[in-house]
């Protein structure tokens, strides 16, 4: 691992009150993303990845329980902040977001160019005309004509809006941007372009991403590396090439095996079973139910254990 | 593995040469001949303000107990042509033939006799079953309206069709509300309801598309082997082309509202002849680390405007193999490249 990392995350976790009891969303997550890095985070809906998000932005909603750990930026340790120091010097300077639906997001009572402006003014005491010539900037890099910027999101396609987003997400150049599944409504051709655009970011402006997605096929465009999330809890944190080869988590190979291919005899697999819920979680590891593999052990929790180089939670890699 | 056995493209000559020979034995059970559905737009309310080309000179066969993969993106009118085919919107020009009944000429009571021989799977399960009825009135409902007046009968209905979609103890189920369930669920009970009238074809609009990779697999399972028990035919509309091959025998590539290609999916997907083909096949991604690394040469921009729709070929703006003079100019006809293969592009004049 890098020495000084761009983001450090430590013992992470949100849990939320609701009527049935805590919800765990994310229990105790530990990530690591250097520089110029893409960590994708995949898993199944319900398994907490766009918490793990908000957590990470510290946007969250008024039923938390419980929101603890450690989070350093650049070494800055920003959950010692308090909510206005967090929201004037990290959000939007350090990191900003793409929300899921991104381009059901923006204000259709607005001009394009009214919302992309909006932070930049806000955070860096710009004039409307500096912002405006920011925002074309950006807008070039997404690949978006500047005249759009006159206009209401009702008159832009699905992918136009989602480049205004990502655009918006630009515009204070952040070191870290996370993407909230970007491209899952979108058309195949629009969401490749979406996806060589952001490879183009990356080079560029050496931005780091983290992408958060069910679509693992897709995911495999930016990763650098894989983190995989099983019901609140990061299972396999593995290096991109070596992840859509080899997953060595038992849930990563079967979350692999359900991936429909275009090409080759290999028939896809389900998944028997469903992941538990995450107000009533099962003591041990919280895979076994569904496991292949289980033997003895793994009604302990397993640890995260270092094998062949990756970081995987999975008895069956103990030293 | 009862998803594999006809369609998978393993082996390709064998597969798709047995396939002919059954097919031209079977008798056809719909056959859409030069369909146009098209939408006019009205300037305040009234006074003709031109037309949405939605579906423009559509025509294939379909036979009884086959398969069909119709892959397009969204805008291309693939729905438009479903909703047409499901009766619920009236052509503006060419025939819908069922059994050789033109459903276009029918009136209200040849419609009520047609609408139960197709069954429909909505892509959206939730947004399919009304949030208020439980599973029983869900189901029930359809039987209802088609006078289906014995309750032991439609009761037992009910029970083989929920057994049929492995959606067990039945007894758990009937009195839940749609909230109560799991998408796959959802999805499940929105398949049984589809078959309680006992159709002989199915459309499947976007069946796994709202649904999880993992469960995903699980239903598209389940619907092929009901497609192979009960030998119904199918048209399964999606806009991702990895999961056509797994269920289909056929596919249809749309665009801008024309099929642009039409071949057998192992031909489709190892020899994609439409410019359109070709990009969708190289869009769609597969897991594999080192795409990271490289740029995919997508064409740039995007579908045409269906109201005045691009002279000539509907693609031509953006294809990077564009002739002169001709793509421009005139629209393409259908030329065969093999016995089931057939593309709408002057690349194979």
């Amino acid at each position: 691992m890098d020495a000084s990392p761009l983001l450090k995350v430590e013992d992470l976790v949100l849990y939320f009150r609701t009527t049935r009891g805590v919800v765990q969303a994310v229990d105790k997550v530990n990530l690591c993303l250097e520089d110029n890095h893409a960590i994708v985070i995949v898993g199944e809906s319900g398994c907490g990845k766009s918490s793990l998000a908000k957590a990470i932005l510290r946007l969250l909603p008024k039923n938390v329980q419980s929101y603890q750990g450690k989070v350093f930026l650049d070494q800055v340790d920003i959950m010692a902040m308090n909510d206005e120091e967090f929201r004037k010097n990290v959000r939007w300077q350090w990191l900003s977001m793409v929300p899921q639906a991104a381009m059901n997001s923006l204000n259709p009572v607005l001009t394009i160019g009214d919302q992309v402006t909006e932070p930049f003014i806000l955070h860096t005491s710009a004039s409307k005309a500096e912002a405006l010539l920011q925002a074309k900037k950006m807008f070039d890099y997404v690949g978006i004509p500047e005249s759009f910027l006159y206009r209401y999101t009702f008159e832009l396609s699905g992918g136009m809006r989602q480049r205004s987003a990502i655009a918006m997400s630009l515009i204070t150049m952040p070191k870290l941007i996370v993407l909230d599944e970007p491209t899952s409504a979108l058309d195949v051709l629009t969401q490749a372009n979406i996806f060589n655009m952001l490879k183009r970011l990356k080079q560029e402006l050496a931005i780091s991403f983290i992408l958060i997605t069910h679509d693992i096929a897709t995911s495999s465009e930016i990763a650098d590396s894989v983190a995989v999330m099983y019901a609140g809890q990061i299972v396999e944190i593995n290096n991109a090439t070596r992840f859509f080869i080899e997953p060595l988590h038992p849930y990563s190979r079967k979350l692999m095996d359900s991936v429909p291919r275009l090409h080759g005899d290999k028939e896809p697999d389900f998944i028997v079973g469903r992941p538990p819920s995450l107000v009533n979680l099962p003591t041990g590891c919280r895979f076994k139910d569904r496991c292949p593999d289980r033997f003895g052990k793994c009604s302990h929790e397993p640890p995260m254990t270092l094998a062949k180089d990756h970081l995987v939670k999975c008895w069956l890699y103990e030293v | 593995m009862p998803l594999n056995v006809k369609n998978t493209p393993v082996s390709i000559a064998v597969s798709s040469a047995a396939s002919l020979t059954k097919d031209n034995n079977s008798r056809t059970l719909l056959s859409v001949q030069d369909l146009r559905v098209w939408f006019e737009l009205r300037k305040f309310g009234f006074g003709h303000a031109g037309f949405v080309h939605a579906v423009d000179g559509v025509s294939f066969d379909l036979h009884h107990g086959e398969t069909i993969g119709l892959v397009g993106e969204s805008g291309c009118g693939k729905t438009s042509l479903m909703k047409t085919i499901l009766a619920l919107y009236r052509p503006t020009g060419g025939k819908i033939l069922f059994e050789g009944e033109d459903i276009s000429r029918m009136d209200k009571k040849a419609l009520k006799r047609y609408r139960p021989k197709i069954g429909y799977i909505q892509q959206d399960p939730y947004g399919a079953m009304a949030p208020f009825m439980n599973v029983q009135r869900i189901l029930e409902e359809p039987m209802m309206d088609n006078h289906i007046k014995d309750r032991n009968e439609r009761y037992e209905r009910i029970r083989n069709s929920l057994e049929e979609v492995k959606v067990t103890p039945i007894e758990d189920f009937l009195q839940k509300f749609p909230h109560q369930l799991s998408g796959g669920q959802q999805q499940r009970i929105v398949i049984a309801r589809s078959l309680l009238l006992r159709p002989s074809f199915i459309v499947a609009d976007e069946p796994v598309s709202m649904l999880d990779a993992s469960v995903r697999v699980e239903i598209l399972r389940l619907l092929r082997s009901i497609q192979e028990k009960r030998h119904l035919a199918v048209i399964y509309v999606t806009h991702d082309l990895s999961t056509v091959r797994y269920f289909s025998r056929r596919i249809f590539v749309m665009y801008a509202g024309h099929i642009v290609e039409k071949a057998l999916v192992s031909d489709l997907l190892n020899h994609p002849a439409h410019p359109y083909t070709q990009a969708l096949l190289l869009a769609t991604s597969e897991p594999d680390g080192a795409n990271a690394r490289v740029f995919k040469e997508i064409p740039p921009g995007e579908p045409p405007n269906l109201i005045n729709p691009p002279a000539g070929c509907r693609f031509h703006p953006r294809c990077p193999k564009t002739i002169q003079n001709l793509c421009g100019n005139e629209m393409p006809p259908e030329f065969e490249l093999g016995s089931e293969h057939k593309v709408k592009c002057w690349l194979y004049r």
